[in-house]
């Protein structure tokens, strides 16, 4: 009953906030039992021990400076200490270290087939599947159901990973590889963001995690190994020959074209995405052409460059953009 | 024939000038003025979570910009946690601690002079780049590599750095001087055993923060030599690590959080018999529990890094220290429970409300502490505002609850006035559902996935109201604070009349006359038990005793067990060398902070100019020795 009641405080009404109980995974769901348990705890220390304190001060003040009387400690008073200060709360411990222990266990890495490598960028998320030869950004599938586990690294700064309804967080080290596992029991959408202070962009550093039907995943998974389509359309091949020749391709990637760096997001399927800029903004023609002009406006402190193109270039730019399915 | 007051007067008292108002080393001055400086960096660290509140009131906002936002809680934390927190507590240990302890000044007044000068000229040098909009902006735990020059380069962590580093060496001397104080200059009969509780955490905090600062001191020195002089301390692409700051960084960032908060309880330990008219129950277990709460604190700095990959038998290890040092916590609240329950009569003025408030504070932080050590929990806590919740719990219910209280309590003391009553009450009520309706909130929304140290969020996360509720907290709690200075201002000139013991109290600072005169005693009391002024009458006026001291600058010193007699200690006179020797520091600090050899070739300079002015033989007792 207190988990419900807990579940109702911390889902807010309108659904779908990342609340840590709001499981939707067992490693969330294991550290929300905990958490309920302690809550629990909490709530009984809590109230005992505030009435021990201020149910002697209702009951005898009256306000009087008069000189102290003599006064030492019985054994009665000192009992009070070595049971309320020393035993009582050594028991209590005991018990919230042994859950938690037991807890931790429940964290341990099942083992899985299924991997991704999580690189924190200032700021945005590279991913990566290094069997499948998978790159995107700020969005990752996984199959419901599955185990996947996650390495996490930092090209630059730390960062931390953190999707509340599936995980606790663990943070993306420079020059460390961090381990982790997601586990989504049903499909869904589930919001994830940095959690450890990164910069100036470190609110706007958001992803999503996709948990997709087995069937879904594998559909997915194929699209994003094939390469960019050549665009068909006059206004996209326009624009792919915008990205190719203008300062795009100095930063991001789209297989099967010339551009190939990797300093920014891999774009190769960029309109499968449901946002851009690290959930900064829905991903639409208006956005991506905002975005592009200057993104500093929108997120500043980016470390995209303004792209300065006049409104048709634009448009054929997105409409290339666009066919990056 | 003068009386023996106008004599010791003759001898104690600075000349009111402009030089003495520099030279003074009065430790009842020097206290106040790191009372008054302490306080107005709360106002500043405050105006600084205002404007927080403010941008964070509604989703999206656009009142501040991201890079002002992370300047302002970069210096909302460091100021509060460096120039408030810890130096407010300094203020009451020097202005009270020779009182309490039947003392007539620190043991080295000038080096207390010296803590003052460099804490005030290092918390300008800190508030330098705020005035530029150039103000320190990668939190006040400044994280490497994000705080190295490839990602923070320009002056704003050199602020930090090297404001701190300055501080640091103020803090030092500080913790020295109550050392010494605390061990050589009891009064005769003062054994440690009958010491006021708040020596036990006074002793504790300067022992912590002198084997603390040099974790913290090495962490800047080495990011200074990483940022300015090439080295490699935290690269990880050359053979260092982030990891190490981390590690430096909470080395001593955690034995820090006990510094800020045990004086304050040492404190509570003090006030709380005066209101409950008896003794505290188990003293020996409070100074214990003091004692050892110090020392677990340097076994917990790791549960900061739960998330960083640690092994995990590592955090079993920090999670179970974690836990353990709560037990010492819970000691001293269930001697102040015996306390109450073994009192007949408790007495509740202002200062009473303020121990009462700050006990439920205590209590809440206490167990969200205890939670966010349970390793699994602290996976989904860590870096949320669960967590800004539970410090702000700790410190402003642990350090700001008990200053509040020890200002009614003791400002009747310093100024002769009395705060009144009822403005206090409505100041602790005020104060105290500002308090609670700002943070708890927070505990909810750091559960339902809010990060910290976001300067923004989207709408439509569950965030939204609960953020505005905050929001309103948060200025109800401003005011709060707001009446408490109004009430001190009204004191000054309407405040009735303290006498020596407005509140009967037990201990030696209310032997005398409020405020004290200069040379605190004029007779050194001699001390039988642990209340000397509920247990006997205060030392008889004795003129052929030793311990009148009235022909020179001179107080007693004793042994350091049973504060047995053993010494006449002759007292420096006022000294400008102090704030002179500060203030080459500053040159030192400015001239590495504008990489100006010159500024800093001058420092260094006189910084050795003034050290040898400071020994020099005779400029200790120009008069004894004239």
């Amino acid at each position: 009953m207190m988990f419900l009641a807990l579940q109702a405080l911390t889902r807010a009404a309108g659904g779908g906030p990342p609340s840590t109980f709001d499981a939707a995974g067992p490693g969330a769901e294991s550290i929300a039992r905990l958490g309920t348990g302690l809550i629990i705890a909490a709530v009984i220390v809590f109230v005992v021990v505030v009435v021990l304190l201020v149910l002697p001060v209702l009951r005898r003040a009256d306000g009087e400076f008069t000189p102290a009387p003599e006064s030492d400690d019985s054994p009665r008073d000192l009992r009070w200490i070595v049971l309320g200060g020393g035993l009582v709360p050594m028991l209590i411990l005991a018990g919230v270290f042994a859950f938690s222990l037991a807890a931790m266990r429940e964290q341990r890495q099942p083992a899985t087939p299924y991997q991704v490598d999580v690189i924190g960028h200032q700021w945005w998320w590279e991913v990566r599947y290094p069997n499948e030869g998978v790159t995107t950004a700020n969005e990752i599938h996984i199959p419901a159901g599955r185990p996947v586990r996650i390495h996490l690294m930092s090209a630059d700064v730390i960062h931390s990973f953190w999707v509340p309804q599936l995980q606790g967080k663990t943070d993306a080290i420079t020059g460390q590889v961090n381990e982790t596992w997601l586990q989504a029991d049903h499909p869904g959408v589930y919001r994830g963001e940095c959690a450890e202070f990164c910069g100036m962009q470190h609110a706007k550093m958001a992803f999503v995690v996709v948990a997709d039907s087995p069937a879904d995943y594998a559909v997915w998974l194929a699209n994003q190994q094939r390469t960019a389509v050549v665009p068909t359309d006059s206004s996209a091949l326009i624009g792919q020959n915008v990205f190719l020749s203008q300062s795009c391709s100095y930063c991001h990637t789209v297989r099967g074209t010339s551009a190939g760096s990797s300093v920014g997001p891999d774009l190769t399927h960029l309109a499968s995405r449901r946002t851009i800029a690290a959930g900064t903004l829905d991903l639409n023609r208006g956005n991506l052409a905002a975005w592009i002009l200057n993104p500093d406006r929108l997120k500043p402190g980016t470390k995209m460059p303004p792209v300065p193109l006049d409104g048709a270039t634009l448009g054929a730019l997105v409409a290339y953009l666009e066919t990056l399915r | 024939m003068t009386t023996r007051a106008e004599r010791l007067s003759a001898i104690w008292e600075s000349p009111p000038s402009l030089y003495s108002w520099f030279a003074t080393v009065d430790h009842k001055v020097i206290g106040m003025r790191y009372l008054v400086v302490a306080f107005v960096f709360l106002a500043l660290g405050g105006a600084d979570a205002a404007l927080m509140r403010a941008q964070l009131a509604r989703p999206e906002n656009h009142l501040v910009s991201p890079e002002t936002y992370n300047q302002l809680f970069t210096m909302h934390g460091t100021t509060m946690i460096f120039w408030y927190a810890s130096p407010i507590l300094s203020g009451f240990g020097n202005y009270l601690i020779p009182l309490m302890i039947g003392s007539r000044d620190m043991a080295f007044p000038r080096l207390n002079a010296f803590g003052f000068w460099s804490f005030l000229l290092s918390g300008a040098l800190h508030y330098i780049g705020i005035t530029q909009g150039i103000a320190p902006h990668t939190g006040w735990f400044a994280y490497t590599p994000l705080s190295e020059g490839a990602y923070s380069p320009g002056l704003n962590t050199e602020f930090y750095a090297l404001a701190l580093l300055f501080l640091t060496i103020s803090t030092s001397a500080g913790a020295i001087n109550f050392i010494a104080t605390i061990f050589t200059m009891r009064a005769p009969g003062m054994s440690l055993n009958r010491m006021p509780l708040m020596m036990w955490s006074t002793l504790t905090t300067s022992a912590s923060m002198l084997m603390s600062l040099p974790a913290l001191s090495a962490a800047l020195i080495f990011l200074e030599l990483d940022r300015r002089y090439g080295f490699h301390f935290y690269d990880a692409a050359r053979g260092g690590t982030p990891m190490l700051w981390q590690h430096l960084f909470w080395l001593f960032g955690h034995p820090w959080v006990y510094i800020l908060i045990l004086p304050a309880t040492g404190m509570v330990s003090m006030m709380l018999p005066t209101f409950c008219r008896r003794r505290i129950v188990g003293y020996a277990f409070v100074a214990m529990a003091t004692v050892s709460t110090g020392l677990i604190g340097f076994g917990v700095w790791a549960h900061h890094m739960f998330a960083t990959g640690l092994p995990h038998v590592a955090e079993g290890f920090f999670s179970a220290a974690s836990m353990a040092v709560s037990i010492p916590s819970a000691v001293q609240i269930f001697a102040w429970i015996a306390t109450l329950w073994a009192s007949r009569r408790i007495v509740r003025p202002t200062p009473m409300l303020f121990i009462l408030g700050f006990f439920v504070l205590f209590v809440i932080g206490g167990i969200s502490g205890v939670m966010v050590a349970s390793v699994p929990f602290d996976w989904q806590a860590h870096d949320t505002y669960f967590v800004v919740a539970h410090l702000h719990y700790v410190l402003i219910g642990m350090n700001l609850f008990p200053v509040i209280a020890a200002f009614y309590y003791w400002l009747p003391k310093m100024t002769g006035r009395m705060l009144d009553e009822r403005l206090g009450r409505w100041n602790f009520w005020v104060m105290f559902v500002g308090m609670n309706i700002t943070f708890f909130p927070m505990h909810i929304l750091g559960l339902r996935g809010m990060p910290r140290r976001i300067y923004t969020y989207a709408e439509g996360l569950g965030w939204d109201s609960l953020n505005m509720v905050e929001t309103i907290g948060a200025y109800i709690f401003a005011f709060g604070v707001l009446l408490f200075v109004i009430n001190v201002v009204r004191s000054r000139f309407r405040g009735a009349p303290a006498g020596d013991n407005p509140w009967q109290a037990s201990t030696l600072e209310w032997s005398v006359s409020s405020p004290p005169p200069a040379y605190n005693f004029e007779v050194i009391p001699v001390v039988a038990s642990r209340d000397p002024l509920w247990d006997a009458a205060p030392a008889a006026d004795n003129p052929g005793d030793a311990r009148i001291l009235d022909e020179r600058k001179e107080t007693i010193g004793t042994s350091t067990l049973d504060a047995e007699p053993n010494r006449r200690l002759l007292m420096p006179e006022d000294s400008i060398v102090p704030l002179l020797l500060a203030l080459a520091l500053a040159a030192v600090f400015l001239g590495l902070l504008w990489k100006s050899v010159l500024l800093g070739a001058v420092g260094v300079a006189a910084t050795l100019v003034f050290i040898v002015l400071w020994v020099w033989p005779g400029s200790e007792f120009p008069e004894a020795t004239a």
